[in-house]
Protein backbone atom coordinates (compact mmCIF):
# COMPACT_ATOMS: atom_id res chain seq x y z
CA UNK A 1 0.00 0.00 0.00
CA UNK A 2 1.26 3.42 -0.93
CA UNK A 3 2.02 5.86 2.35
CA UNK A 4 0.46 8.53 -0.09
CA UNK A 5 -2.40 8.55 -2.33
CA UNK A 6 -1.18 8.08 -6.14
CA UNK A 7 -2.79 9.95 -8.90
CA UNK A 8 -6.12 8.25 -10.24
CA UNK A 9 -4.46 7.04 -13.00
CA UNK A 10 -2.27 4.18 -10.56
CA UNK A 11 1.16 6.12 -10.43
CA UNK A 12 2.52 9.75 -11.07
CA UNK A 13 4.54 8.10 -14.18
CA UNK A 14 1.45 7.22 -15.33
CA UNK A 15 -0.50 10.77 -14.59
CA UNK A 16 1.58 12.03 -17.17
CA UNK A 17 0.89 9.50 -19.99
CA UNK A 18 3.58 11.05 -22.75
CA UNK A 19 6.76 9.91 -20.38
CA UNK A 20 5.86 6.29 -20.62
CA UNK A 21 6.72 3.64 -18.40
CA UNK A 22 10.15 1.70 -20.76
CA UNK A 23 13.11 1.55 -19.62
CA UNK A 24 15.32 4.44 -20.70
CA UNK A 25 18.51 4.57 -22.35
CA UNK A 26 21.36 7.28 -21.09
CA UNK A 27 22.67 7.36 -24.69
CA UNK A 28 22.10 11.44 -24.25
CA UNK A 29 24.71 10.79 -21.80
CA UNK A 30 27.52 9.08 -22.71
CA UNK A 31 28.01 10.63 -26.70
CA UNK A 32 30.06 13.24 -27.22
CA UNK A 33 28.22 14.60 -30.25
CA UNK A 34 25.05 14.53 -28.24
CA UNK A 35 26.80 17.31 -26.41
CA UNK A 36 27.28 19.19 -29.31
CA UNK A 37 23.61 19.16 -30.20
CA UNK A 38 22.52 20.20 -26.56
CA UNK A 39 24.61 22.84 -26.98
CA UNK A 40 22.66 24.45 -29.64
CA UNK A 41 19.42 22.82 -29.04
CA UNK A 42 19.40 23.54 -25.15
CA UNK A 43 21.96 26.00 -24.07
CA UNK A 44 21.74 28.80 -26.82
CA UNK A 45 17.84 28.64 -26.95
CA UNK A 46 16.88 28.30 -22.79
CA UNK A 47 16.37 30.76 -20.64
CA UNK A 48 19.93 30.23 -18.23
CA UNK A 49 20.02 31.24 -14.62
CA UNK A 50 23.48 32.86 -13.91
CA UNK A 51 23.26 34.43 -10.55
CA UNK A 52 21.14 36.52 -8.25
CA UNK A 53 20.56 40.38 -8.30
CA UNK A 54 22.35 40.74 -4.68
CA UNK A 55 25.45 40.41 -6.28
CA UNK A 56 25.21 43.31 -8.10
CA UNK A 57 24.40 45.15 -4.92
CA UNK A 58 25.05 48.91 -6.56
CA UNK A 59 25.08 50.80 -10.17
CA UNK A 60 28.69 49.75 -12.08
CA UNK A 61 28.54 45.96 -9.90
CA UNK A 62 29.56 43.44 -12.12
CA UNK A 63 30.38 39.93 -12.29
CA UNK A 64 31.51 37.45 -15.48
CA UNK A 65 30.36 34.20 -16.31
CA UNK A 66 31.41 31.97 -18.42
CA UNK A 67 29.22 29.30 -19.99
CA UNK A 68 30.77 26.60 -22.22
CA UNK A 69 27.54 24.80 -23.09
CA UNK A 70 26.54 28.05 -24.75
CA UNK A 71 30.70 28.61 -26.02
CA UNK A 72 29.91 32.20 -24.46
CA UNK A 73 31.36 34.44 -21.87
CA UNK A 74 29.62 37.60 -20.58
CA UNK A 75 29.50 40.75 -18.41
CA UNK A 76 26.32 40.84 -15.99
CA UNK A 77 26.02 44.18 -14.46
CA UNK A 78 23.57 46.96 -13.42
CA UNK A 79 23.67 50.09 -15.25
CA UNK A 80 23.38 53.68 -14.31
CA UNK A 81 19.71 53.86 -14.63
CA UNK A 82 19.93 50.51 -11.85
CA UNK A 83 18.78 47.63 -14.88
CA UNK A 84 20.70 44.51 -14.57
CA UNK A 85 21.93 44.01 -17.96
CA UNK A 86 24.58 41.50 -20.04
CA UNK A 87 26.96 41.76 -22.52
CA UNK A 88 29.23 39.66 -24.50
CA UNK A 89 32.38 39.83 -22.80
CA UNK A 90 34.51 40.61 -25.88
CA UNK A 91 35.92 43.68 -27.17
CA UNK A 92 35.00 44.89 -30.91
CA UNK A 93 38.38 45.60 -31.61
CA UNK A 94 40.94 42.53 -31.63
CA UNK A 95 38.29 40.51 -30.11
CA UNK A 96 40.05 40.49 -26.37
CA UNK A 97 38.06 38.72 -23.61
CA UNK A 98 37.56 42.54 -22.45
CA UNK A 99 36.68 41.67 -18.08
CA UNK A 100 39.33 39.34 -16.19
CA UNK A 101 41.34 39.28 -13.75
CA UNK A 102 44.88 37.69 -13.39
CA UNK A 103 43.80 34.17 -14.86
CA UNK A 104 41.33 34.91 -18.47
CA UNK A 105 40.09 31.53 -17.80
CA UNK A 106 38.60 32.58 -14.33
CA UNK A 107 35.04 34.56 -13.44
CA UNK A 108 35.58 37.83 -11.91
CA UNK A 109 33.48 40.44 -9.97
CA UNK A 110 33.97 44.16 -9.18
CA UNK A 111 32.75 47.61 -9.69
CA UNK A 112 33.89 50.27 -12.41
CA UNK A 113 32.01 52.78 -14.16
CA UNK A 114 33.49 51.76 -17.49
CA UNK A 115 34.79 48.86 -19.48
CA UNK A 116 38.82 49.19 -20.65
CA UNK A 117 40.08 46.95 -22.55
CA UNK A 118 43.56 45.29 -21.14
CA UNK A 119 44.70 45.01 -25.02
CA UNK A 120 44.58 48.57 -27.01
CA UNK A 121 42.56 50.44 -24.38
CA UNK A 122 39.52 50.34 -25.92
CA UNK A 123 36.51 51.75 -23.18
CA UNK A 124 32.87 50.90 -22.72
CA UNK A 125 30.31 52.79 -20.78
CA UNK A 126 27.81 50.17 -18.45
CA UNK A 127 25.39 50.39 -21.03
CA UNK A 128 27.61 48.70 -23.62
CA UNK A 129 28.38 51.68 -25.72
CA UNK A 130 31.91 52.11 -27.37
CA UNK A 131 33.47 55.66 -25.31
CA UNK A 132 37.10 56.04 -26.71
CA UNK A 133 38.97 54.31 -28.98
CA UNK A 134 42.95 54.66 -28.45
CA UNK A 135 44.59 56.92 -31.07
CA UNK A 136 40.80 57.02 -32.90
CA UNK A 137 42.40 58.97 -35.88
CA UNK A 138 44.55 55.92 -36.91
CA UNK A 139 41.77 53.78 -38.06
CA UNK A 140 39.72 54.07 -41.09
CA UNK A 141 35.70 54.99 -40.84
CA UNK A 142 34.98 53.38 -37.58
CA UNK A 143 31.27 54.20 -36.70
CA UNK A 144 31.64 53.93 -32.33
CA UNK A 145 28.01 54.46 -32.37
CA UNK A 146 27.99 50.81 -33.89
CA UNK A 147 30.55 49.33 -32.05
CA UNK A 148 28.93 49.08 -28.81
CA UNK A 149 29.57 45.70 -26.95
CA UNK A 150 27.17 42.64 -28.18
CA UNK A 151 24.06 42.60 -25.99
CA UNK A 152 22.68 39.35 -24.70
CA UNK A 153 19.39 38.80 -24.16
CA UNK A 154 19.01 39.36 -19.90
CA UNK A 155 15.74 39.11 -17.95
CA UNK A 156 15.00 39.04 -13.71
CA UNK A 157 12.72 37.14 -12.26
CA UNK A 158 12.19 36.70 -8.50
CA UNK A 159 15.70 38.24 -7.96
CA UNK A 160 16.97 35.61 -10.00
CA UNK A 161 19.35 36.73 -13.31
CA UNK A 162 18.72 35.01 -16.68
CA UNK A 163 20.24 35.15 -19.99
CA UNK A 164 18.87 33.96 -23.42
CA UNK A 165 22.01 33.21 -26.21
CA UNK A 166 19.39 33.27 -28.72
CA UNK A 167 19.21 35.55 -31.13
CA UNK A 168 15.60 36.47 -30.39
CA UNK A 169 14.51 34.05 -27.96
CA UNK A 170 11.65 32.18 -28.88
CA UNK A 171 9.27 32.95 -25.56
CA UNK A 172 9.54 35.72 -22.65
CA UNK A 173 11.02 34.57 -19.36
CA UNK A 174 7.80 34.19 -17.41
CA UNK A 175 6.41 32.65 -20.56
CA UNK A 176 9.43 30.54 -20.45
CA UNK A 177 8.75 29.69 -16.80
CA UNK A 178 5.45 29.20 -16.97
CA UNK A 179 2.66 28.66 -14.32
CA UNK A 180 4.08 26.26 -11.92
CA UNK A 181 7.49 28.35 -11.66
CA UNK A 182 6.15 31.69 -11.26
CA UNK A 183 3.75 30.68 -8.48
CA UNK A 184 6.85 31.11 -6.49
CA UNK A 185 6.19 34.91 -6.84
CA UNK A 186 6.22 36.17 -3.15
CA UNK A 187 8.64 33.71 -2.22
CA UNK A 188 11.37 35.89 0.70
CA UNK A 189 14.15 35.20 -1.84
CA UNK A 190 15.58 38.46 -1.40
CA UNK A 191 15.39 38.40 2.32
CA UNK A 192 17.73 35.00 2.41
CA UNK A 193 21.23 36.53 2.07
CA UNK A 194 23.53 34.72 4.33
CA UNK A 195 25.20 32.19 1.55
CA UNK A 196 27.29 29.15 1.89
CA UNK A 197 28.59 28.98 -1.89
CA UNK A 198 29.79 25.63 -3.12
CA UNK A 199 31.46 24.69 -6.45
CA UNK A 200 33.22 21.38 -7.80
CA UNK A 201 33.82 19.38 -11.04
CA UNK A 202 32.01 15.96 -11.68
CA UNK A 203 33.10 13.48 -14.39
CA UNK A 204 29.84 12.74 -15.33
CA UNK A 205 26.95 14.22 -17.56
CA UNK A 206 25.71 16.92 -16.14
CA UNK A 207 21.62 15.22 -16.37
CA UNK A 208 23.18 12.20 -14.40
CA UNK A 209 23.49 14.46 -11.48
CA UNK A 210 20.11 16.37 -11.89
CA UNK A 211 18.49 12.93 -11.59
CA UNK A 212 20.76 12.30 -8.62
CA UNK A 213 19.00 15.05 -7.05
CA UNK A 214 15.81 14.85 -9.03
CA UNK A 215 14.92 11.13 -6.68
CA UNK A 216 14.67 10.31 -3.33
CA UNK A 217 14.59 6.95 -3.97
CA UNK A 218 18.67 6.61 -3.31
CA UNK A 219 18.46 8.83 0.31
CA UNK A 220 17.63 5.71 2.69
CA UNK A 221 20.41 3.79 0.70
CA UNK A 222 23.41 5.66 -0.38
CA UNK A 223 23.24 8.40 2.54
CA UNK A 224 22.66 5.30 5.10
CA UNK A 225 25.88 6.12 6.99
CA UNK A 226 25.14 9.74 7.59
CA UNK A 227 22.84 8.88 10.41
CA UNK A 228 23.10 6.29 13.74
CA UNK A 229 22.61 2.74 12.61
CA UNK A 230 19.02 2.88 14.27
CA UNK A 231 17.88 5.82 12.04
CA UNK A 232 19.24 4.10 9.11
CA UNK A 233 17.73 0.84 9.48
CA UNK A 234 14.24 2.70 9.96
CA UNK A 235 14.55 4.49 7.06
CA UNK A 236 15.42 1.80 4.65
CA UNK A 237 12.84 -0.65 5.90
CA UNK A 238 10.10 2.20 5.36
CA UNK A 239 11.90 3.46 1.36
CA UNK A 240 10.81 6.76 0.06
CA UNK A 241 7.84 8.39 -1.25
CA UNK A 242 7.24 11.35 -2.01
CA UNK A 243 2.91 12.76 -1.39
CA UNK A 244 3.52 15.03 -4.50
CA UNK A 245 5.15 15.24 -8.39
CA UNK A 246 4.10 17.98 -10.73
CA UNK A 247 5.62 18.42 -14.34
CA UNK A 248 4.87 22.11 -16.43
CA UNK A 249 6.14 21.85 -19.55
CA UNK A 250 9.83 21.37 -19.21
CA UNK A 251 9.91 22.13 -15.60
CA UNK A 252 9.30 19.60 -12.46
CA UNK A 253 8.78 19.11 -9.28
CA UNK A 254 8.75 17.18 -5.76
CA UNK A 255 6.89 17.75 -2.82
CA UNK A 256 8.35 15.27 0.22
CA UNK A 257 7.04 15.38 4.08
CA UNK A 258 8.51 16.40 7.02
CA UNK A 259 10.34 14.76 9.85
CA UNK A 260 9.90 16.11 12.93
CA UNK A 261 13.67 14.93 14.11
CA UNK A 262 13.04 17.08 17.37
CA UNK A 263 10.40 14.34 18.59
CA UNK A 264 12.27 11.72 17.93
CA UNK A 265 13.96 9.40 20.35
CA UNK A 266 17.42 10.42 21.23
CA UNK A 267 19.02 7.24 19.50
CA UNK A 268 17.81 7.86 16.01
CA UNK A 269 19.34 11.67 16.20
CA UNK A 270 23.32 12.28 16.57
CA UNK A 271 24.39 14.10 19.73
CA UNK A 272 25.56 17.09 17.40
CA UNK A 273 21.84 17.57 16.32
CA UNK A 274 20.36 17.38 19.68
CA UNK A 275 23.23 20.31 20.47
CA UNK A 276 23.09 22.39 17.60
CA UNK A 277 19.31 21.73 17.12
CA UNK A 278 19.47 21.39 13.51
CA UNK A 279 20.71 18.84 10.25
CA UNK A 280 20.12 17.77 7.16
CA UNK A 281 16.45 19.59 6.72
CA UNK A 282 17.95 22.61 8.35
CA UNK A 283 17.35 24.49 11.87
CA UNK A 284 14.67 23.07 13.86
CA UNK A 285 14.06 26.11 15.07
CA UNK A 286 11.39 27.48 11.89
CA UNK A 287 12.38 30.08 10.50
CA UNK A 288 9.11 32.78 9.75
CA UNK A 289 9.39 33.92 6.36
CA UNK A 290 5.28 34.86 6.27
CA UNK A 291 2.77 33.68 4.65
CA UNK A 292 4.11 31.67 1.32
CA UNK A 293 2.75 32.07 -2.16
CA UNK A 294 0.13 29.17 -3.73
CA UNK A 295 3.82 27.94 -5.10
CA UNK A 296 5.59 26.86 -2.15
CA UNK A 297 3.98 23.37 -1.45
CA UNK A 298 1.42 23.24 -3.80
CA UNK A 299 -0.55 20.03 -2.87
CA UNK A 300 -0.31 21.30 0.83
CA UNK A 301 1.31 18.39 2.10
CA UNK A 302 1.28 18.00 6.08
CA UNK A 303 4.21 17.45 7.45
CA UNK A 304 5.55 18.93 4.44
CA UNK A 305 9.80 18.71 4.30
CA UNK A 306 10.54 20.25 0.90
CA UNK A 307 10.03 21.37 -2.80
CA UNK A 308 12.46 20.75 -5.22
CA UNK A 309 11.65 22.89 -8.66
CA UNK A 310 13.98 21.55 -11.68
CA UNK A 311 13.98 24.59 -13.90
CA UNK A 312 14.80 22.97 -17.42
CA UNK A 313 17.74 23.03 -18.35
CA UNK A 314 20.13 23.52 -15.52
CA UNK A 315 18.45 24.97 -12.39
CA UNK A 316 17.50 23.72 -9.24
CA UNK A 317 15.59 26.09 -6.69
CA UNK A 318 14.81 23.86 -3.64
CA UNK A 319 12.56 25.21 -0.62
CA UNK A 320 12.95 23.78 2.93
CA UNK A 321 9.72 24.09 5.09
CA UNK A 322 12.31 25.10 7.81
CA UNK A 323 12.84 28.52 6.01
CA UNK A 324 15.49 28.05 3.79
CA UNK A 325 16.69 27.40 0.17
CA UNK A 326 19.33 25.82 -1.81
CA UNK A 327 20.04 26.46 -5.11
CA UNK A 328 21.85 24.15 -7.95
CA UNK A 329 23.74 24.63 -10.85
CA UNK A 330 24.85 22.18 -13.22
CA UNK A 331 27.28 23.62 -16.11
CA UNK A 332 28.22 20.94 -18.68
CA UNK A 333 31.44 21.70 -19.57
CA UNK A 334 32.06 18.31 -22.12
CA UNK A 335 29.88 14.97 -22.42
CA UNK A 336 31.47 13.40 -19.34
CA UNK A 337 32.02 16.65 -17.24
CA UNK A 338 30.76 19.38 -15.25
CA UNK A 339 31.05 22.17 -13.16
CA UNK A 340 28.50 21.49 -10.49
CA UNK A 341 27.47 24.79 -7.69
CA UNK A 342 25.45 24.45 -4.63
CA UNK A 343 24.28 27.32 -2.64
CA UNK A 344 22.61 27.54 0.50
CA UNK A 345 20.61 30.53 1.54
CA UNK A 346 19.80 31.63 5.24
CA UNK A 347 18.31 34.79 6.53
CA UNK A 348 21.09 36.39 7.62
CA UNK A 349 21.99 35.14 11.66
CA UNK A 350 21.34 37.69 14.37
CA UNK A 351 22.70 35.23 17.18
CA UNK A 352 25.04 32.81 17.45
CA UNK A 353 22.73 29.73 17.97
CA UNK A 354 20.89 30.49 14.80
CA UNK A 355 24.47 30.60 13.04
CA UNK A 356 25.86 27.78 14.67
CA UNK A 357 22.44 25.80 13.13
CA UNK A 358 23.37 27.40 9.94
CA UNK A 359 26.99 25.84 10.31
CA UNK A 360 25.38 22.45 11.31
CA UNK A 361 22.74 22.19 7.94
CA UNK A 362 25.34 23.30 5.73
CA UNK A 363 28.43 20.96 7.13
CA UNK A 364 25.27 18.29 6.80
CA UNK A 365 24.54 19.72 2.92
CA UNK A 366 28.06 19.02 1.90
CA UNK A 367 28.66 15.76 3.15
CA UNK A 368 25.64 14.62 1.37
CA UNK A 369 26.97 16.16 -1.42
CA UNK A 370 30.09 14.31 -1.67
CA UNK A 371 28.35 10.78 -1.64
CA UNK A 372 26.03 11.86 -4.36
CA UNK A 373 29.17 13.13 -5.95
CA UNK A 374 31.37 10.37 -6.38
CA UNK A 375 28.44 8.25 -6.84
CA UNK A 376 28.01 9.98 -10.58
CA UNK A 377 31.37 9.00 -11.64
CA UNK A 378 30.47 5.35 -10.88
CA UNK A 379 27.23 5.97 -13.15
CA UNK A 380 29.29 7.55 -15.65
CA UNK A 381 31.90 4.96 -16.09
CA UNK A 382 29.41 2.32 -16.65
CA UNK A 383 27.20 4.03 -18.57
CA UNK A 384 29.90 4.37 -21.36
CA UNK A 385 31.23 0.78 -21.24
CA UNK A 386 27.82 0.24 -22.90
CA UNK A 387 27.11 -3.32 -22.19
CA UNK A 388 23.69 -2.60 -21.28
CA UNK A 389 22.04 -0.26 -22.68
CA UNK A 390 18.39 0.26 -21.11
CA UNK A 391 17.43 0.95 -17.52
CA UNK A 392 14.09 0.55 -14.93
CA UNK A 393 13.25 3.80 -13.71
CA UNK A 394 9.85 3.10 -10.49
CA UNK A 395 7.30 5.75 -9.57
CA UNK A 396 9.81 7.92 -7.61
CA UNK A 397 12.01 8.29 -10.74
CA UNK A 398 9.18 10.17 -12.79
CA UNK A 399 11.36 13.36 -12.33
CA UNK A 400 14.67 11.26 -14.37
CA UNK A 401 12.37 10.26 -16.88
CA UNK A 402 10.93 13.62 -17.17
CA UNK A 403 14.39 15.49 -17.55
CA UNK A 404 15.77 13.18 -20.20
CA UNK A 405 12.64 13.14 -22.76
CA UNK A 406 12.40 16.89 -22.37
CA UNK A 407 15.90 16.94 -23.38
CA UNK A 408 15.44 14.60 -26.49
CA UNK A 409 12.22 16.66 -27.23
CA UNK A 410 14.03 19.95 -27.50
CA UNK A 411 16.97 18.34 -29.24
CA UNK A 412 15.08 16.90 -31.82
CA UNK A 413 12.60 20.65 -32.40
CA UNK A 414 15.52 22.46 -32.75
CA UNK A 415 16.73 19.95 -35.69
CA UNK A 416 13.56 19.37 -36.94
CA UNK A 417 13.12 23.14 -37.42
CA UNK A 418 16.57 23.85 -39.34
CA UNK A 419 15.44 21.17 -41.70
CA UNK B 1 51.71 32.90 24.15
CA UNK B 2 48.62 35.24 25.06
CA UNK B 3 45.33 33.11 25.35
CA UNK B 4 43.07 33.14 22.20
CA UNK B 5 39.93 32.06 24.16
CA UNK B 6 38.21 34.26 26.60
CA UNK B 7 39.69 33.07 30.10
CA UNK B 8 36.39 31.00 31.10
CA UNK B 9 37.39 28.88 28.52
CA UNK B 10 41.10 28.54 29.26
CA UNK B 11 40.78 24.64 29.50
CA UNK B 12 40.25 24.78 26.01
CA UNK B 13 42.81 26.49 25.20
CA UNK B 14 45.20 23.57 24.27
CA UNK B 15 42.61 23.05 21.27
CA UNK B 16 42.66 26.07 20.16
CA UNK B 17 45.55 26.67 18.23
CA UNK B 18 44.72 23.95 15.80
CA UNK B 19 40.94 24.20 16.00
CA UNK B 20 39.74 28.32 15.57
CA UNK B 21 39.95 28.23 11.85
CA UNK B 22 37.83 31.52 10.13
CA UNK B 23 37.39 29.34 7.27
CA UNK B 24 35.04 26.09 6.44
CA UNK B 25 37.87 25.18 3.96
CA UNK B 26 40.19 25.67 6.90
CA UNK B 27 38.13 23.61 9.31
CA UNK B 28 37.53 20.96 6.42
CA UNK B 29 41.48 20.56 5.85
CA UNK B 30 42.41 20.19 9.45
CA UNK B 31 39.49 17.36 10.03
CA UNK B 32 41.20 15.66 7.09
CA UNK B 33 44.23 15.71 8.26
CA UNK B 34 43.48 14.58 11.67
CA UNK B 35 43.02 11.25 13.40
CA UNK B 36 39.63 9.92 14.86
CA UNK B 37 41.49 10.16 18.28
CA UNK B 38 43.23 13.72 17.73
CA UNK B 39 39.50 14.79 16.85
CA UNK B 40 37.73 12.60 19.50
CA UNK B 41 39.84 14.14 22.32
CA UNK B 42 38.71 17.82 20.97
CA UNK B 43 35.04 16.84 20.70
CA UNK B 44 35.61 14.91 24.18
CA UNK B 45 36.63 18.27 25.54
CA UNK B 46 34.94 20.74 23.53
CA UNK B 47 31.40 19.63 23.67
CA UNK B 48 30.60 19.30 27.64
CA UNK B 49 31.85 23.29 27.27
CA UNK B 50 29.37 24.18 24.57
CA UNK B 51 26.40 25.18 25.82
CA UNK B 52 28.55 26.81 28.15
CA UNK B 53 29.94 28.69 25.32
CA UNK B 54 26.73 29.13 22.99
CA UNK B 55 25.26 31.31 26.15
CA UNK B 56 28.45 33.47 26.80
CA UNK B 57 28.28 34.15 23.04
CA UNK B 58 24.88 35.16 23.72
CA UNK B 59 25.53 37.74 25.96
CA UNK B 60 27.18 40.03 23.59
CA UNK B 61 26.67 41.88 20.19
CA UNK B 62 26.31 39.27 17.30
CA UNK B 63 27.81 41.86 14.91
CA UNK B 64 30.60 43.20 16.65
CA UNK B 65 31.96 40.08 18.59
CA UNK B 66 35.57 40.59 19.61
CA UNK B 67 38.45 38.60 18.82
CA UNK B 68 38.45 36.36 21.54
CA UNK B 69 34.32 35.60 21.61
CA UNK B 70 35.55 34.92 17.67
CA UNK B 71 38.00 32.25 18.38
CA UNK B 72 35.10 30.76 20.35
CA UNK B 73 32.56 31.01 17.88
CA UNK B 74 35.01 29.10 15.16
CA UNK B 75 35.73 26.60 17.72
CA UNK B 76 32.58 25.98 17.86
CA UNK B 77 32.07 25.58 14.12
CA UNK B 78 35.26 22.98 14.57
CA UNK B 79 33.26 20.77 16.96
CA UNK B 80 30.12 20.82 14.48
CA UNK B 81 32.83 19.69 11.18
CA UNK B 82 34.57 17.13 13.94
CA UNK B 83 31.17 15.83 15.10
CA UNK B 84 30.56 13.72 11.63
CA UNK B 85 33.29 11.30 12.25
CA UNK B 86 33.84 11.17 15.85
CA UNK B 87 29.80 10.37 15.76
CA UNK B 88 28.91 7.61 13.26
CA UNK B 89 32.24 7.35 10.49
CA UNK B 90 35.07 6.81 12.62
CA UNK B 91 37.38 8.39 9.99
CA UNK B 92 37.74 11.94 8.73
CA UNK B 93 36.03 11.38 5.10
CA UNK B 94 32.32 10.71 4.77
CA UNK B 95 32.10 6.97 3.26
CA UNK B 96 31.79 6.31 -0.10
CA UNK B 97 33.30 10.14 -1.47
CA UNK B 98 36.57 8.15 -2.61
CA UNK B 99 38.25 11.64 -4.47
CA UNK B 100 35.20 14.05 -4.64
CA UNK B 101 35.83 17.73 -3.43
CA UNK B 102 33.30 19.94 -2.64
CA UNK B 103 35.06 23.64 -1.96
CA UNK B 104 33.18 26.07 0.28
CA UNK B 105 34.03 29.28 -1.66
CA UNK B 106 31.53 31.63 0.63
CA UNK B 107 30.23 31.51 3.85
CA UNK B 108 28.90 34.10 5.84
CA UNK B 109 31.01 35.80 8.54
CA UNK B 110 31.16 35.47 11.22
Amino acid sequence: MPRFPKPPEGSWTQHYPELGTDPVSYEDSITPGFYEREKEAIFKRAWLNVGRVEQLPRKGSYFTKDVDAAHASIIVLRDRQGQVRAFHNICRHRGNKLVWSDDPKQDTAGFCRQFTCKYHGWRYGLDGALTFIQQEGEFFDVDKSRNGLAPVHCDVWAGFIFVNFAREPEQSLREFLGPMVTALDGYPFEKQTARFGYSTTIHANWKLYMDAFAEFYHAPVLHAKQSPEKYSTAAQQAGFEAPHYQIDGPHRMVSTSGVRFWEMDTELVKPMEILTRSGLFGPWEQIGLGEMPPGVNPAKCDPWGLDSFQLFPNFVILIWSQGWYLAYHYWPTSYNTHVFEGNVYFVPATGVRERIAQEMAAVTFKEFALQDSNTLEATQMMLETRYIDRFHLNDQEILCRHLHKVVGEWVDDHEGARK
Amino acid sequence: MSALLPERFADLEPFAAKWCLPTEHERYGMRLASTTEEMQAFYDAVVPRAEEAMAHLEGLAFDALPEDATNLLHLLYSMVQVSFPVEVWRQPRVPDSGSSSFDCLVEPVP
